[in-house]
């Protein structure tokens, strides 16, 4: 009608909420915007203006939130290191100035503090993204890996590893194994808990508990075998923790996490068709089927890396793509990475609180995520039964 | 996901999407369906063209939605084939299929609160990288207001009524923009004047060349707006024919298992398709 489309779509884009219309610019996984092309994303017509707008700000929130609480949680703790010294170091070992900090500091900053930031946003990251996926794939806003047995599934493979002493991988035996073991969890899962192509609440939620009592006895029949070094170990995947964290277990993970996170944000558009469910998706080009896989491998390859180093740590996943969804919109161009780096926030911040609440004492974080996770679900649980008028 | 190399194919494959006014878009030839071991669909042969408005009519469970499925490509065929625009229904992708037919399914759901208007835009998804992508702002816009859901386009697509949900979808159908239409029970959930609306676009769609194929319960309004009609019973085709040719009180008494009059319409002569009644049975 008026200026050339493609160059209309983009600056209206543009004009409404500036460079990173889409959200997700800043959002640490970059592929997200760079990967899908604008002109063939960027929505056409007149997108409510407002949930652009909520969506450029609570990305700006988040990286900001995150910044602020790497920077706290590397300082703060029993070796108190001020947070401008920690920016010194940083710097310095940039090579952008700075200074360095006496050989403790030193130590206490790069060999605990830090691998154990690094390593919550990674954890954190992965199960929020895994969470929007998933409650994606199922059409289901109830989905997550926690509840619906995909961590448990693979920590009995992460449990299993170490209660039989399996080395056959070096360093990535225990993040092969809970991938493995996760992997064959969401299949069942999914193959158990869908019908006719869609996926009711009850059945997913009950099959969730199925699969989490097979889990909790695995792990049971494991922490039976095992001798106590081993039972200190397992015990640890199960309340969840990232105490143990060091750059080799960064490492490890690294790859899983960073798949997973760069693979997912190319999925986002399809996932928003998936919403209007299988066959409409399909009538719209999607081949359900391929990115039905796709995205499964991809939450197990997220829960894997995330269970592989900190153990279960539930309700990440569920709550944070509830909250952004409620916040900008249920759009998964935005919701995928927004909840990544929301996992990554909450993560972070629950870490650090676990550090610092009991002092000198540390919290399980999978027992405080629990904690405060479980009202949630069940608030969220209300909701749902009343939207829909009852289960039954 | 490979988007780029993908649509240069595609580009080539436009040329031939739209089928000439009087040529076949999509046929059935001997199309059997078998669901949960009963044969929902039984030897049907169909055949619709470009330009026209056909309407799928039948009693409930006479195989008009299975049929409709069938030539959309989401069900697995017995016995027989689907051909779309010369070509068997499997020889296309997902993403070819998708910018030749667009299907209104019968009942609209959605998992998540997506506005009316993002409801609308995910009809455009198949275009995304091929240069009819240019026309998505017009393709939504024209669609919302020719549904009539343009005033609500902000509101969340859970906050809607049932007749205004199945309006925005087919908003959404149309907004595809694809030379074949496959809608489903279009009007069932939707009051008299816009009943009235969606079959004249059918109309308007068909006299711009496009097929239209619409599984219709009101014999009235497929006679009324009709070129053709095809009459199911138990799976197989009993007629198919000008609406004057189908919908006879013998072919409908006997399908429909009660006795059913037609007379001319007073004005237009379309026949008015009105079920056998006892006098003063209002009264009792």
């Amino acid at each position: 009608m008026t200026a050339p489309p493609r160059a209309r779509a983009a600056g209206g884009a543009a004009k409404s909420t500036g460079p990173s219309a889409d959200g997700t610019g800043a959002a640490g996984s970059g592929a997200a915007g760079a990967g899908v092309p604008a002109s063939s994303v960027a929505a056409p017509g007149a997108p409510p203006r407002t949930r652009r707008a909520a969506a450029t700000t609570v990305t700006a929130a988040l990286v900001a939130a995150l910044l602020l609480l790497a920077l706290l949680s590397a300082g703060i703790g029993a070796y108190t290191i001020p947070v401008s010294d920690v920016l010194g170091s940083l710097l310095h070992r940039a090579g952008a100035g700075g200074a360095p900090l006496d050989r403790v500091a030193e130590s206490v900053l790069w060999n605990v503090r830090l691998p154990r930031v690094v390593l919550a946003v990674l954890v954190g990251a992965s199960l929020g993204c895994a969470g929007a996926l998933m409650q994606g794939v199922f059409g289901n806003p109830l989905a997550e890996p926690g509840v619906i047995g995909i961590s448990s599934g693979a920590a009995v493979g992460a449990v299993a590893s170490i209660a039989l002493g399996l080395t056959f991988l070096g360093n990535w035996t225990v993040t092969a194994c809970a991938f493995v073991a996760g992997l064959a969890t969401v299949l069942l899962v999914y193959l158990l808990s869908r019908s006719g192509g869609r996926t009711e609440v009850v059945t997913l939620l009950l099959t969730g508990i199925a699969v989490n009592a097979f889990a909790g006895a695995l792990i049971g029949l494991s922490i039976f075998f095992a001798d106590n070094a081993q039972l200190t170990q397992i015990t640890f995947w199960q309340l969840g923790s990232l105490a143990q964290a060091t750059w080799p277990k960064v490492l490890a993970v690294l790859p899983c996490a960073l798949a997973g996170l760069l693979v997912a944000p190319l999925c986002s558009r399809r996932l928003d068709l998936l919403a209007l469910g299988e066959r409409p998706a399909r009538h719209l080009g999607v081949d359900v089927e391929r990115l039905r896989l796709t995205l499964v491998l991809v939450v197990a390859l997220l829960t894997a890396a995330a269970v592989a180093v900190a153990g279960i740590i539930t309700f990440v996943g569920l709550l944070v793509p509830h909250l952004l969804r409620m916040a900008a919109g249920p759009g998964h161009r935005f919701l995928v990475p927004g909840s990544a780096l929301g996992g990554a926030v909450v993560l972070v911040g629950a870490d650090l609180a676990a550090r610092t609440v009991a002092q000198p004492a540390e919290l399980p974080l999978g027992v405080l995520t629990a904690l405060l996770g479980s009202p949630f679900f069940f608030w969220l649980l209300r909701r749902t039964r009343r939207r829909q008028g009852g289960w039954a | 996901m490979p988007r780029l190399p993908l649509s240069s194919r595609r580009r080539q494959d436009l040329t031939r999407i739209r089928p000439a006014h009087g040529e076949a878009a999509a046929e059935a030839c001997a199309a059997a369906v078998r669901l949960g071991g009963r044969r929902v669909l039984d030897g049907v042969d169909l055949c619709l063209t470009a330009g026209e408005v056909l309407a799928l009519v039948g009693p409930n469970g006479a195989g008009k939605s299975t049929l409709l499925s069938a030539l959309a490509g989401d069900l697995p065929l017995e016995s027989g084939t689907v051909r779309l625009g010369g070509r068997e229904l499997g020889e296309f992708s997902p993403r070819q299929l998708a910018v030749r037919r667009a299907v209104l399914p019968q009942a609209a759901t959605l998992a998540f609160p997506f506005t009316v208007a993002e409801v609308v835009q995910m009809g455009r998804a198949p275009w995304a990288g091929t240069p009819q992508e240019d026309e998505d702002e017009a393709a939504v816009t024209e669609a919302m207001a020719q549904t009539e859901v343009t005033a609500f386009a902000d509101r969340p697509f859970s906050a809607l009524s049932g007749g205004e949900r199945a309006r925005v979808a087919l908003a959404r159908v149309l907004a595809q923009r694809t030379p074949l239409l496959l809608l489903d029970e279009p009007t069932a959930a939707l009051d008299l004047r816009h009943q009235e609306l969606v079959l004249a676009l059918c109309r308007a769609r068909a006299a711009a060349g496009d097929a239209v194929a619409v599984v219709l319960h009101d014999l009235n309004l497929a006679a009324a707006y009709a070129d053709r009609v095809a009459l199911l019973d138990a799976g197989r085709l009993t007629g198919v024919g000008p609406p004057a040719r189908v919908l006879t009180p013998e072919a409908l008494t006997s399908v429909y298992r009660h006795p059913v009059e037609v007379h001319p319409h007073p004005t237009s002569g379309a026949p008015l398709v009105l079920p056998a009644r006892e006098p003063g049975a209002h009264q009792g």
